[in-house]
């Protein structure tokens, strides 16, 4: 096996596990403090993107772009919350995805509406626009590098937050039991909208990570959050920790079955039929994988306690 | 209750409906507008595939947000074939049913073990796979889709490449899957499926394995869907994996519940509902999607039991 190839393969798949994380978590603590299914969730990684690439073409510094975008995404995010979900929590879960499916249409057509049908791209600054050496012969994109590495930071300060501060024992008091913290007289209402918009921020900052590889575009959003899905699901809806753990695990599968799986399907296979197969088959993985979890673990790998 | 004291009503109203409908190719045949035929084909399509989610969903409560992928199944079960010249209609049709069946079953089988939020994300992501599946099959067109240069044929019994045929043919069968459907909520079977969305814990200890009833209800409704689909990819003569996008999944939901999910109906006057708006609404503005967000959102929040709620309400005097 090609072992440069191989350990490029390992650090995209750890890229796009970190990006998973990033949406998955937003996703996972909404659903496990509000009890609240959010499919818009991709609309608000869109956003952020969007943000982000005007922001940039404005002030003419990607860095600045990204620390402008992340509190207007969270903005965003929260005033979604304050006018339509903060109605919806008491509602049943057919009537939140009923009605995020109407807010991602509505987001959709607002984007085509302000920034047109074409992509927006972002200029990577010089300094990150490069290679990096990690041995004498494997490089690996600078930027690349660094969604890894914040990723990585993000994910240790929210397991902080939420296992070592105030705010984070009321999210974890929260999700355990709602109507509890709320008769003890937390201001539920406040925390709902942090945490919403603490979601967004995150998903946000999601797309602003990507659009400089893959540029933002309309629709960005709705393909990564069924894969999001997935991810809360194999990890168990409602926990951080699952969700960080499925979504580095699917990240690797992912990727590691569209570079590898056709070498892998031509030792048992003719080399014909693998060829035919391996796409076929490693766009379903993810898929079969959670289907696998979920027969022999309906809650997920990890159900949160207290449910 | 409800069923008993709007019966008069909706008797009448499946008359009225089902008359108009019989008698459309005469008014278009006249004033010769095909495009209406076209419009009300879709229509038709579209209700017998929401009448089938209505048996999971509205009877149910099996909240699955992908059941597009039998549409898209079904169709492919009819462009498949074609991509190799065999177009023996019956031979397409007990395809669709099958395979749809079959992945309803294993599906279902998985699905079906959780409850809630998980069931919904379960079966989007199901249909996504199938999605991705077809579209990196390259060879029956990938993303592009696939054209069918001919339709399904029954021999000398049936030509449907004739629109007319056609139109009657679809008409048929929605009206059979209707009945279908009409019958099996009245069934003994019918109630246990009610009985276990209202309380599945109660009809477990009263000795229903509700597991088998439920997922026998989900197979059911995935075959029949097929068979919509089967109908969709000869009525378009084309078949794209687009077809099962997970917003042809939330379109369908969507038909259900503007049509109300508890009478027999409904999905034809969500069809209708939706297929009159999507016209209309895209001929308005290129935007049209945020007008039909914003009424989603608008209908959730403030119109509980759909279009046909407030139909019955009307006609039944209340």
């Amino acid at each position: 096996m090609d072992w440069v190839l191989f350990v490029t393969q390992i650090l995209n798949g750890l890229q796009l596990g970190v990006l998973l994380f990033l949406l998955a978590s937003g996703l996972t603590l909404i659903f496990g403090i509000m009890d609240f299914v959010n499919l818009a969730h991709g609309s608000l990684y869109m956003i952020g993107a969007y943000f982000c690439a005007t922001l940039t073409e404005i002030t003419g510094s990607f860095l600045f772009g990204i620390l402008l975008a992340i509190p207007a995404t969270m903005l965003v995010g929260i005033i979604i919350e304050i006018i339509i979900v903060r109605r919806l929590y008491v509602q049943n879960h057919l009537d939140h995805v009923l009605a995020t499916f109407g807010l991602i249409l509505c987001c959709d057509a607002l984007v085509h509406f302000t920034w047109g049908p074409e992509g927006m791209a972002i200029p990577l600054p010089v300094i990150l626009d490069g290679q990096i050496e990690i041995s004498p012969d494997i490089t690996f994109p600078t930027f690349r590098l660094l969604i890894i590495i914040t990723g990585l930071i993000i994910a240790g300060t929210l397991y902080l937050v939420i296992t070592r501060t105030k705010a984070g024992m009321l999210i974890r008091a929260g999700a355990s039991n709602r109507t509890m913290i709320g008769a003890l007289g937390v201001d539920i209402k406040t925390l709902f909208t942090l945490v919403f918009g603490a979601g967004a921020a995150m998903a946000g900052f999601a797309g602003m990570m990507i659009t400089p590889i893959t540029e933002a575009s309309i629709g960005m959003g709705n393909d990564i959050i069924i894969v999001t899905f997935v991810v809360i699901i194999i990890g168990g809806i409602g926990s951080v920790k699952g969700a960080f753990l499925a979504a580095i695990l699917v990240g690797f599968i992912d990727t590691m079955g569209r570079s590898f799986l056709d070498t892998f399907l031509k030792l048992i296979f003719t080399a014909e039929s693998a060829e035919t197969a391996a796409p076929a088959l490693s766009a379903m993985l993810i898929y079969i994988l959670m289907a696998t979890v979920l027969t022999f673990r309906p809650q997920g790998l990890f159900p949160p306690k207290g449910r | 209750m409800q069923i008993l004291t709007n019966f008069s009503f909706q008797n009448r109203s499946v008359t009225l409906v089902f008359s108009v409908l019989f008698l459309l190719p005469v008014y278009t045949s006249l004033t010769g507008n095909e495009f209406y035929l076209d419009l009300v084909n879709r229509l038709m399509i579209l209700a017998i595939a929401a009448a089938s989610l209505n048996l999971i969903l509205g009877h149910g409560g099996m909240i699955s947000f992908g059941h597009a992928a039998y549409l898209g199944i079904g169709a492919y079960s009819v462009g498949i074939p074609a991509y190799y010249d065999i177009n023996n209609g019956l031979l397409q049709l007990f395809l669709a049913v099958t395979v749809s069946g079959i992945f309803a079953l294993v599906t279902g089988a998985i699905c079906l073990r959780t409850k809630g939020v998980y069931f919904i994300m379960i079966t989007m992501a199901f249909t996504q796979m199938v999605f991705f599946g077809f579209v990196s099959i390259e060879e029956y067109g990938g993303d592009d889709g696939l054209v069918i240069n001919t339709r399904s044929s029954f021999g000398q019994l049936l030509n449907i490449e004739n629109n007319l045929n056609l139109y009657y043919f679809i008409l048929i069968s929605l009206v059979a899957c209707l009945f279908l459907i009409h019958k099996i909520v009245r069934s003994q079977f019918g109630l246990v499926i009610e009985g276990s969305r209202s309380n599945d814990q109660r009809m477990r200890s009263i000795g229903f394995d509700t597991y088998r009833y439920r997922l026998t209800c989900y197979v059911i409704a995935g075959c029949m869907c097929g068979y919509a689909g089967a109908l969709l990819g000869n009525f378009t003569n084309f078949i794209s994996p687009e077809m099962m996008d997970w917003s042809a999944s939330g379109e369908l939901i969507f038909i259900v519940i503007l049509g109300g999910t508890g009478s027999i109906l409904g999905p034809v006057f969500g069809a209708a509902a939706f297929v009159i708006l999507e016209e209309w609404l895209s001929s308005l503005t290129l935007y049209w999607h945020f007008i039909f967000g914003a009424l989603l959102i608008i209908v959730v929040l403030f119109a509980k039991g759909g279009i046909n709620g407030i139909l019955t309400y009307f006609g039944s005097g209340k």
